[in-house]
């Protein structure tokens, strides 16, 4: 029972990560149709961008958790969705009427030419920084088993589910979620009722971008390690988690994200840690199988 | 005009050919390889470190055989793909030594390409696999896994007994060889560890690991496997308010394991390493000089110095590089090196590997005591 809900509660915590690095690939894949693959490395320049500007808070003698926290996630945000237009701008747009096939080479590099970026500006090693919300409640003892919730834990949590709100408040009740969601729908017609298509998808990988950064923000405050490989398994895990929810579907991403971050923690402490990715894997498979377009995906409507 | 251009471009031409015809092999190349990038790039870093530095003092001394050596550096990223590309290209860079790879599971598929191209080399891989192949070309300069994984097994059986012990390992090559040697070497004393699993490398999440551990009552862990991931298990062991003692073989000499696992949390790590060979009175001056860079010599960095040592004595003594002459040399001879004498059996592995439990204090490893 103890384990039950240490697991539960670890599970969500990873999960919360997942889903919101996941969200960047749902919503740029349901805009331009594609992967875009250098995202996970954005979420790593986020992180690492967070490792910085917490050295120099506390170089400044800036002390108040709830203040640091604020200034950091609001310099990563900043920060990291520069490097998401920047991405966008460089390495995409410049294919946006080329076959389908070279904006995805263009990511891959994109990918490798940031991670090889921080590699060599910020060096190989890892990058630790000091625990800065530490020790966390004990819930309850059940047969000699404490159950430990971490303050980073309810931190991650209560963040993810602020930003949701206040995210599908953006895409459904403002001008630009309508001009989002138009050019999702229809680029050539949206750019037609004067919509300026190039800027809303601009706009669309800052957000993308941003979110990851507050991933990597949350990664770096809870693990206290990052250093600059990170963003591939992590990518590869969002990734995941978008097609599992049905990839173009916001709502499914963080649900994807979610369950793979429970399947992952649950099969970890009752049957191995070794075999954890098989099962995320093979649930996609099975998943994928029934339901092409994932769980929440619509299926994709051939338009005459 | 015309004319006068045709006649600057066959001359550039001509030129370059000539740069292509008349290659210098005047200096010898020696190689070393390692992981340069990804994860354990510090690893890499460190052996890089060692070798610099040894192959500037043995030119300063006037070379090898009157020719200086010249320094290849190969990255492998850990990748045996990766290090399958890089042996081949130091085959064509016409290396006459080499010194690595780091990552055993780099190393073995590796040294078949060296051995191919007759290039004699040392490494301080320590999987038994590497040796227990017949490769003729291959001599390590740090003791093996069984041998590691014995004495921390013993160890552990020895000090700890009576505490619930769980073997760990991180699925490579170095790490499961390793892990599986030392629950050898704890049932050899009579000690059942009460779990045996495996984690992914290169994630950040072991929660569900620590959970485990944690219903399982267990309170040390003998894991197999890289620094990186040990950090993460104390740091996330800590979060869940379970305090673990862990041991691990030679890689936990990285520093990078103390300010990653945070707070105090590494001294509650184990290792077991070669003697610390910074101690050593041979090793004095070249310590010192390497500290006057304001590079500390731990880890791999006097392994690697003391690799290009062994070419320079072997190549003296061979009064060759050839590879039958150098290999004669390097299987029959005794090296005096900054990490000890060296010599070595027939499969390559050195007579007398020794190795010592070590506990972190602070920034520094010290013996156990």
């Amino acid at each position: 029972m103890g384990q039950f809900i240490q697991q539960l509660i670890n599970g969500l915590t990873l999960g919360a990560v997942y889903g919101l690095i996941a969200l960047g690939y749902t919503m740029v894949y349901g805009i331009i149709g594609m992967i875009n693959f250098a995202h996970g490395d954005i979420y790593m320049v986020s992180a690492i961008i967070s490792v910085t500007a917490l050295t120099l808070m506390s170089a400044f003698g800036i002390s108040s958790v709830p203040l640091v926290l604020a200034l950091v996630l609001i310099i990563a945000i900043a920060f990291t969705s520069v490097y998401g237009w920047a991405v966008e701008r460089t390495a995409y747009r410049p294919l946006r009427n080329a076959s389908r096939l070279a904006p995805l080479i263009s990511a891959i590099g994109m990918s490798i030419f940031l991670q090889n970026m921080v590699q060599v500006t910020q060096g190989a090693r890892v990058k630790p920084v000091p625990t800065l919300m530490p020790g966390g409640i004990e819930l309850f003892t059940h047969a000699g088993f404490s159950v430990h919730l971490a303050y980073t834990q309810i931190m991650i949590c209560v963040i993810t589910v602020v930003l949701m709100v206040a995210f599908t408040g953006l895409i459904t009740r403002t001008s630009f979620g309508r001009q989002q969601r138009a050019c999702e729908q229809d680029r050539t017609m949206a750019s037609l009722l004067g919509i300026d298509v190039d800027k809303t998808i601009s706009y669309t990988f800052m957000l993308g971008a941003a979110l990851a950064a507050v991933a990597g923000v949350m990664v770096t405050v809870y693990y206290g390690v990052v250093d600059f490989s990170i963003g591939f398994v992590a990518g590869i895990k969002a990734f995941t988690a978008a097609v599992l929810g049905g990839v173009g579907s916001l709502p499914g991403a963080m649900l994807g994200g979610v369950l793979i971050g429970l399947i992952e923690s649950y099969w970890s402490a009752y049957l191995s840690p070794e075999y954890k990715d098989v099962a995320t894997f093979a649930i996609l498979i099975l998943v994928l199988m029934f339901r092409p377009s994932g769980l929440l995906g619509r299926p994709e409507v051939e338009k005459v | 005009m015309k004319v006068a251009l045709k006649k600057s471009i066959v001359i550039a031409g001509l030129g370059l050919l000539g740069a292509l015809a008349g290659p210098a092999w005047a200096d010898y190349s020696v190689g070393i390889a390692g992981p340069m990038t990804g994860e354990y790039a510090s690893a890499g870093a460190q052996i890089r470190a060692g070798a610099e530095m040894a192959v500037a003092d043995i030119n300063a001394k006037g070379g090898v055989l009157g020719q200086k050596i010249k320094l290849e550096v190969g990255d492998d990223a850990c990748d045996p793909k990766q290090a399958v590309s890089v042996a081949n290209a130091m085959v064509n860079k016409h290396i006459v030594f080499m010194h690595g790879h780091w990552c055993s599971s780099s190393t073995i598929p590796a040294s078949d390409i060296y051995n191919d191209a007759q290039i004699p080399m040392a490494t301080v891989s320590t999987n038994p696999k590497v040796t227990e192949r017949g490769l003729k070309n291959i001599f390590r300069i740090m003791g093996r896994d069984d041998q590691q994984g014995g004495v921390g097994g013993g160890f552990l059986a020895e000090h700890f007994g009576s505490k619930k012990i769980a073997v760990v390992d991180d699925k490579s090559a170095y790490g499961k060889g390793l892990a599986d040697e030392m629950a050898k070497g704890i049932q050899g004393k009579g000690v059942k560890p009460v779990l045996r699993e495996s984690i992914t490398a290169g994630e950040k999440d072991y929660s569900g690991l620590i959970t485990k551990l944690k219903a399982a009552g267990v309170e040390v862990v003998a894991y197999g496997g890289y620094h990186t991931e040990v950090a993460l298990i104390l740091r996330q062991a800590q979060q869940a308010g379970l305090k673990l003692t862990i041991l691990g073989g030679d890689t936990m000499s990285n520093s990078e394991l103390v300010t990653a696992a945070g707070g105090d949390n590494a001294n509650n790590v184990l290792f077991t390493f070669a003697p610390d060979s910074r101690l050593e009175p041979a090793a004095a001056d070249v310590v010192k000089r390497f500290r006057d860079k304001k590079v500390e010599p731990d880890g791999y960095v006097l392994y690697a110095y003391a690799a290009m040592q062994l070419f320079q004595q072997a190549a003296e003594k061979a009064k060759s590089v050839k590879y039958a002459d150098l290999d004669k040399a390097l299987a029959n001879g005794s090296f005096n090196t900054v990490v000890g004498t060296l010599s070595f059996d027939a499969k390559g592995d050195l007579k007398v590997p020794a190795f010592r439990v070590y506990q972190w204090k602070g920034n520094k490893y010290e013996y156990f005591k």
